[in-house]
């Protein structure tokens, strides 16, 4: 399981020099939000090592922060506000 | 080692190798919508393959029912961020690749196609 653990810590830091290369601002709004989607998994995974069942509630609220987040951004792109 | 240990660790093995693809295809695919074709498809299966796979771990306790319950909100929520970030890519003006065929949305948006 620790390895599973490391391998997607490594595909955080893939998303992470997509954001930092990224040439436009779209490019870095979609690595920052599969990086959330991983994030998911990640604390999942960490809730089965540790056996601590808590941290799957983490990971579910994690996803729903992490879709208005996405939404919010989405909207800042296409040049409205956010009561619009 | 029992027969649900080894099932969810395969499905948590699958899971990983999803999200090691999508993310590959998100550092390698040349614009903003390949990038996020790749990854949201592949993240998403990935990371409810790993999900499914804490639920065969588990069981019915309260750990594995919450896993099964976060794979839903997952399925319903990830391709809705991912069309809202393409639309509004599109509305704040990022051109396609240079070998991309078709723009249906410039057609529907009243302009004219270019290519």
């Amino acid at each position: 399981m620790e390895i599973y653990l490391l391998i997607l810590i490594g595909c955080c830091f893939l998303c992470m020099i997509r954001a930092w290369l990224g040439k436009t601002i779209p490019d870095r709004m979609v690595a920052i939000d599969i990086m959330g989607t991983l994030a998911v998994g990640l604390t999942a995974i960490l809730a089965v090592i540790t056996k601590r069942s808590f941290l799957i509630d983490v990971a579910l609220a994690w996803i729903f922060l992490s879709f208005i987040g996405t939404l919010a951004l989405a909207k800042y792109l296409s040049h409205k506000t956010l009561d619009e | 080692m029992n027969w649900n240990e080894l099932i969810g660790m395969i499905f948590i093995g699958f899971g990983v190798a999803f999200d090691v693809l999508g993310c590959l295809g998100l550092l390698r695919f040349p614009d903003v919508y390949n990038r996020l074709q790749a990854g949201t498809k592949c993240v998403t299966f990935g990371t409810c393959g790993i999900l499914f796979g804490i639920f065969c771990m588990n069981g019915f306790n309260s750990l594995g029912i919450k896993a099964l319950i976060g794979i839903p909100f997952l399925l319903l929520t990830s391709p809705v961020g991912a069309h809202a970030l393409a639309r509004g890519a599109h509305i704040f003006g990022v051109k396609l690749w240079k070998n991309s065929v078709i723009d249906k949305y410039k057609e529907d948006r009243g302009e004219k196609p270019s290519l």
